[in-house]
């Protein structure tokens, strides 16, 4: 088993996600330069956090048009786990690999803080060792973070249980104060089509290692492991 | 030929537009009092096409593509020889 992780310029939690899944989670991981290309024989790809091209034009939507982005798209369509976080969230949802968009925090700040969220769903490759409607805590790190999509794909969405992530209280209640950015529905991770691709914009990756604080992120990671395991 | 092009990307009505939100406050506190105000986005270039309508549907291509977005934006070109 193989993972990837693909470094853009500006790319800056490249390095924490390679090391959780290759230090902490034990699992073969390549950081893979854009430049270079994905390549073949990977089981799944992550595109991490940062600010890859400066944020120019809009979070995410250069990165989005690279030829990496080509390949990635086809390691989807094959069935590869794909797992986008922050900044790969932004480029997945410009890539129109997940539906919607993350605009500008309804109040216009960075924000940097620990976020608690109820996970919607088990019967994704991501979260199958959570609990459906289980409270975790994650940080979360953006400025372009409120997601944003029209009424029908927002109904599709619930319809067809591709939402992931919502924004909640510590009891799980799902409500306009546990929502720090603005997001429609609270939403802040959500299932391409095909349900292999995940966009998020928590960080797991800083909340797998109990020295962190917390360790609500690692079963992301290991539940991409063991279904990949079990696909055989 | 070489056509000058000019193209405003800006969000759609009723999209929020926080960046607009605080800069009216920001003006509000200079004594500044605006009913509104909305932000938009203006990238000039020029390019080589047989005709003006099709340095328009290039420029238009190019909004599709990359420069808008089209969950949240809308898109204006005006093509100048």
């Amino acid at each position: 088993m193989r993972f990837a992780v693909v470094q853009f310029g500006g790319s800056n939690c490249d390095r924490d996600v390679a090391h959780v899944l290759q230090d902490v989670c034990g699992v073969d991981t390549d950081l893979r330069w854009y430049k270079e290309g994905l390549g073949k024989g990977y089981d799944a790809v992550v595109i991490p956090g940062g600010f890859s091209y400066g944020d120019y034009l809009r979070a995410g939507a250069i990165a989005a048009r690279t030829p990496i982005m080509e390949e990635i798209l086809r390691h989807s369509k094959n069935g590869g786990l794909t797992l986008g976080i922050c900044n790969g969230a932004q480029i997945a949802a410009e890539s129109r690999l997940v539906p919607g968009t993350f605009a500008i925090n309804a109040y216009p700040k960075f924000l940097c803080r620990p976020a608690h969220l109820r996970v919607e769903t088990s019967g994704t490759p991501f979260t199958s060792l959570y609990h459906e409607g289980e409270v975790i805590r994650l940080p979360i790190a953006h400025k372009e973070g409120r997601y944003m999509a029209d009424p029908e794909t927002l109904a599709a969405l619930n319809r067809e249980r591709r939402v992931v992530f919502r924004f909640s209280d510590p009891k799980g209640r799902v409500t306009e104060d546990a929502n720090p950015n603005g997001s429609m529905e609270n939403i802040t991770g959500i299932l391409g089509k095909g349900g292999n691709f995940l966009a998020m914009m928590p960080h797991p990756e800083r909340a797998s290692e109990e020295i962190l604080g917390s360790v609500d992120g690692m079963r992301i990671f290991l539940s991409m492991i063991r279904h990949i395991e079990e696909a055989g | 030929m070489n056509f000058d092009v000019e193209v405003r990307i800006s969000l759609k009505p009723g999209i929020l537009d926080p960046e607009a939100r605080a800069i009216q406050h920001a003006l509000a506190d200079l004594g500044f009092h605006t009913t509104k105000l909305a932000t938009a986005r203006i990238f000039s270039l020029s390019v080589e096409a047989g005709s003006r309508l099709q340095a328009e549907d290039m420029a238009r291509q190019m909004c599709e593509r990359l420069l808008a977005n089209p969950v949240i934006h809308r898109y204006e070109v005006e093509v100048r020889e």
